[in-house]
């Protein structure tokens, strides 16, 4: 057998290979403040490129981020926590039975919490993209309270406001990054696959895409249920990472940071979506001197919190109004190095 | 359930469900002539809350003169940000102007965080409108009674204003075919911008009506009653007008009664609107009275 490897599949291995690289270098030779804006991150990164995926390439403006993170941090927790540690921390009501006995490995955590999150998601498309027009938006909208709702009114599972606490921290930089990278991959491929030319198509015309023959209804939910199934997968990790989780992490500022990120990063683009998160989750921890007060020498601002969020959202509105293409427009880090007419 | 427990709610649900429909009517007018969630018009009626409040408390006035003030400052927010932040984008794809206004209503919601803090401020109700009637058993105060009447008076004036009036002609022309109307010579942009005015107008006296029966406002307050609103007017059917009324008391009733014979539910009391709005798009999409847009536009 002859495997050729191309030159743009080097390219692709040197990538991956000098990510690999420099997870080892970061988690065994920084500072553990760093590591922990890293692993923020990585799991943004997998958060991104998923929500691209739903608004940037197949152009549904949906806003379901913080639903389906809390859903897999949700599962993830119950299922890494052993029956004692539940039985100790239910203050509110006394957990069912059957959440005592939920038990699994991380690995087996993190699938269950994708999957549980896409399934939701695919109850969801039934009556959202059955109709044309952006209902998705509001329904998501919708959802994430609901689901905020559903677990501040269920102590017997959730433990209600209190959240979950002592959650085994098995989150590291190995797993952040290492679940970053097969995400980014598996976009990818997505985005490069039939299906993938098919949500561009929905994207810029979708009753052409019908004319052509595509289902777009198949091709909605396909893309809705793969960002589900990530964000829940991100969720997971986030709860390993956070060791304790309450249902005031997972309000609407989770998904406008989300917004954010890819709409800087240019929607439509993965590698755009990796740039702005890195821009906006680096920046955030820059911009915590404006919640602070401050000293401009003649005056004295007090402590304003809340206002890193105004300032997130004049950039939003500024980006969407002057550079509606984001740093990347659709492109990706690839085609910065075709050549013009080359294919 | 008796008759009086019965008629106590349905005087609850009628002052519930016309500050629904207050809000929704700017949500489906909005919606018709731009086929935009305008994401903001939760936040412009906490605005126009939040003025009714400095009116009274600050400056003193009384409380027409609060509410004058909070639909002209609301009114005029709602065309600024059409000017600003909508109106660049016309011709830009859908999404970016539904994240225009995610944007604008994070802003607005965080601007008067900062400003005034997030925790909730009590609204100064004026004595005259907590008097409470007793009619044979029913008890409610005067503000419930005013509420659905001042609501039916301003829906009244909506529905001459669109079906009376030259502006109304153009507005419901302009959900049909912007190209045509441009080319009978109105200037749609305009046309947009009295429709952002008299939606947010709306939005503000349903604002300080919320604020009148919850005494209180807080910069958080629009975004859940914002979603609900929004919730009234697919139900109703989006784009029309009576529609919007219409699901606006669907929804208001349906909270009410549930509370009320279901209090075990209670903390659920929020999801009800979105239960509704899943089940709508499930089985009947266009709304009770709505428009199929998807056909008319072409």
């Amino acid at each position: 057998m002859n495997i050729v490897i191309r030159k743009d599949q080097w390219i692709n291995l040197a990538i991956i290979a000098s990510a690999l690289w420099f997870i080892w270098f970061a988690s065994t030779h920084f500072d553990k403040y760093t590591v922990r804006i890293l692993n923020n991150i990585a799991i943004f990164t997998i958060l991104a490129v998923s929500y691209n995926l739903i608004n940037g390439v197949t152009g549904q403006f949906s806003l379901e981020p913080n639903g389906f993170v809390a859903i897999g941090a949700y599962v993830t927790a119950l299922l890494l926590l052993d029956g004692d540690a539940k039985e100790y921390q239910y203050d509110i009501e006394d957990p069912y039975p059957w959440v005592l006995g939920l038990q699994a490995n991380f690995v087996w955590a993190l699938f269950f919490a994708g999957t549980f999150s896409a399934l939701l998601a695919l109850t969801l498309s039934f009556p959202v993209f059955r109709v044309r027009g952006d209902y998705l938006a509001i329904v998501t909208l919708g959802f994430g309270f609901i689901i905020r709702i559903l677990a501040i009114n269920n102590p017997e599972i959730t433990n209600g406001s209190l959240g979950l606490n002592d959650i085994p921290e098995f989150s590291n930089l190995y797993w952040t990054g290492g679940v970053a990278i097969l995400a980014v991959i598996g976009i990818l491929n997505v985005v490069n696959s039939k299906y993938g030319r098919a949500m561009k198509a929905v994207r810029d015309d979708e009753d052409a895409a019908i004319a052509m023959g595509v289902n777009t209804f198949k091709i909605k939910t396909f893309a809705f249920c793969t960002s589900a199934f990530l964000e829940g997968v991100g969720g997971g990790l986030l709860a390993a990472l956070l060791t304790s989780i309450s249902p005031d992490l997972f309000t609407f500022f989770f998904t406008f940071q989300l917004l954010i990120i890819i709409v800087l990063g240019g929607l439509g683009s993965t590698t755009g979506a990796i740039i702005g998160t890195v821009l906006v989750i680096g920046g955030a921890e820059w911009m915590r001197f404006l919640d602070e007060p401050m000293n401009f020498g003649l005056f004295e601002t007090p402590a304003m919190p809340g206002m890193r969020m105004v300032v997130f959202s004049i950039i939003l509105i500024f980006v969407m109004l002057f550079a509606r293409e984001g740093i990347m427009g659709k492109r990706e880090l690839t085609d910065l190095f075709k050549r013009k007419g080359k294919k | 359930m008796d008759f009086l427990e019965f008629t106590q709610q349905l005087v609850n649900g009628f002052s519930l469900g016309s500050m629904y429909a207050l809000i929704a009517i700017g949500y489906t007018m909005v919606y018709g002539v731009l086929r935009l969630i305008n994401f903001a018009h939760g936040d412009i009626m906490m605005v126009g809350a939040f003025l009714g409040y400095f009116g009274m408390a600050v400056l003193g006035l009384p409380f027409v003169a609060a509410v004058l003030l909070a639909v002209v400052g609301s009114a005029s927010l709602g065309m600024l940000t059409d000017k600003v932040a909508y109106k660049p984008l016309r011709d830009a794809p859908k999404i970016s102007l539904l994240i225009t206004a995610i944007g604008i209503s994070f802003f607005l919601e965080n601007i008067f965080n900062v400003l005034f803090g997030g925790t909730s401020r009590a609204f100064p109700v004026p004595e005259y409108m907590e008097y409470i009637i007793n009619a044979g058993g029913i008890i409610f105060t005067v503000a419930s009674l005013m509420v659905p009447i001042v609501t039916l008076m301003l829906l009244a004036m909506i529905l001459w204003v669109l079906y009376k009036t030259k502006y109304g002609m153009a507005i419901r022309a302009l959900a049909f075919d912007v190209n045509t109307v441009n080319l009978m010579g109105i200037d749609a942009n305009r046309i947009i911008m009295i429709v952002f005015g008299m939606g947010s107008a709306l939005a503000a006296v349903g604002g300080i009506f919320w604020a009148v029966s919850y005494p209180s406002v807080e910069p958080m307050m629009g975004v859940l009653i914002g979603l609900k609103a929004f919730a009234a007017a697919v139900v109703g059917g989006i784009g029309s007008v009576g529609g919007a009324v219409i699901g606006g008391f669907i929804i208001g009733f349906t909270e009410v009664v549930v509370v009320a014979f279901l209090p075990e539910y209670g903390g659920y009391k929020d999801a009800f609107a979105f239960v509704l709005l899943i089940l709508v798009l499930l089985f009947k999409p266009t709304g009770i009275l709505g428009i199929n847009f998807d056909k008319s536009r072409f």
